[in-house]
This record gives C-alpha cells, structure tokens and sequence, in this order.
C-alpha cells in the first residue's frame, strides 16, 4: 500500500511536469487526491474514504466544513476538487499515518512494557482471550498432530 | 476509565518517599518495590527500581520514555516458553 502510495506521488510529480503524455497514461483511473485515486462513479462521501485515515465520520465531516453537496466525484468542479484537495492535506493521512501509527509502536516495542511485548510476539494487547479467537493478529490456524 | 487530573497520577507512598530521599542525597540505589501499580514519575527517571514479579524482583532502569507507565508494564508475570512436547510417539 505504501508502494502505491508513492507511486501515485511520483506520477503526480509527472503530471504537473508532463500533461499531455501523463493524461494520456492515466485516462482509465480516477480523480487524484491527498495521493490516490478515489472512484469518480461513487458519491463523495464513500469515495473519500478510499484514503487511509478517512472514515465515515471524517469524510461527512470534510462536505459539512466545505457545504459541498454529496455528489458523484465525476461531477466536481476543478474548484471544488482543489478546495477539497486542501481540506483533505489537513488530516493525518495515508504514508504520513502509517508513519506515526509505527512510531509509536517502535517506542512501545524499545522501552519494552507489556504492549510492546505483545506487539513483538503479534498477539493482542489490551488482555483480550487468546485460548480462542484473535485470530486477526495470529493469522491463519495451524493444525496441531494428535490434538482432533 | 481514566484516572481523574485532579488526583494526579498514583504512586506508592513509600515508593515516593524512598525516591524523595535519594534523589535528595543524590545516591543510586537499587530499591526494591511490590508496588506494581504505581505510576512512573519524572523524578524516577535515572533510578533502578527492582519489580516483583510474584515470585522475584525485577531490576529495571528508568529512563524517559516510559514516564507515564506503570511500573507492572515492565515486569512480566508470565513467562510462556512454548508449548510441551509430545512424547507420546517416542514411548511407542
């Protein structure tokens, strides 16, 4: 994901730079913003939160603080995507919060309590059951011989 | 539920005596504690503070960034090391 990412950034560099030939290259994929393509066939308050950091509430929040109607991406104008564009650089999103989300686990993991120990051994960390369950964090089951 | 600001953050009485009174002196030594669920302040930073574990004590050095964690976090009461083995091919 943070490979897409950059790719997007970089292919942004391209198109300021290069128009012709980088619209050309992007013809199929969508509107850009805060560094991916969001869907143009949704409306905006469910293509918005393509971007990582934005959810429901956010995205709702972002048309309410702007008094943009919930329409469909395609429909924008190039001043509303630029208003938006801004709104958007507002937030913590994408790379720059994975980055601030693996900060703070580095820290939990060097002072070594409780929470970063469990982050090491990726089991969770706020004392849920272990016995069964959890299986998001220990991944896929592994069959134990002789226990049926 | 978070513990209300006005109380400020919880340590053992002893706990912060016995700080109070290095700290004052300007010594280092190891002090051992039970007290688990205190708080680690600003002024225990540099310190070496011995953790029970419920069976032994723990020494743990301070150092800045664990300021506002408990002093449990740090010493473990579990020690898992991997499931048994099963012998039971090898009785065969």
């Amino acid at each position: 994901m943070n490979l897409l990412s950059k790719i997007a950034n970089s292919t942004k560099n391209l198109q300021s730079s290069l128009p012709s030939i980088s619209s050309f290259f992007f013809r199929g994929l969508s509107i850009r913003v805060g560094g991916v393509e969001i869907p143009d066939n949704k409306r905006l308050e469910y293509s918005l939160q393509y971007i990582h950091g934005i959810g429901r509430t956010r995205a709702r929040q972002i048309l309410c603080d702007l008094n943009i109607q919930n329409k469909i991406t395609n429909d924008l104008s190039a001043k509303e995507l630029i208003t938006i564009r801004d709104e958007v650089s507002k937030y913590l999103i994408q790379g720059d919060l994975r980055r601030f989300n693996d900060l703070n686990i580095k820290r939990l993991e060097d002072i070594q309590c409780y929470r970063g120990i469990r982050h090491i051994q990726g089991l969770p960390c706020r004392g849920q059951r272990t016995k069964t369950n959890s299986r998001t964090l220990k991944g896929k089951r592994v069959p134990i011989a002789g226990k049926n | 539920m978070t513990r209300s600001l006005k109380k400020n953050p919880f340590v053992a009485n002893h706990l912060l005596v016995k700080i109070e009174k290095l700290n004052m002196r300007g010594e280092k030594e190891i002090i051992v504690t039970w007290s688990r669920a205190s708080t680690i302040i600003p002024t225990m930073i540099g310190h070496t503070i011995a953790i029970h574990n419920g069976k032994e004590h723990l020494p743990i050095y301070i150092t800045d960034r664990m300021v506002g964690h408990k002093l449990g976090e740090f010493a473990p009461t579990l020690n898992f090391r991997g499931h048994a083995r099963n012998d039971n091919r090898s009785r065969r």
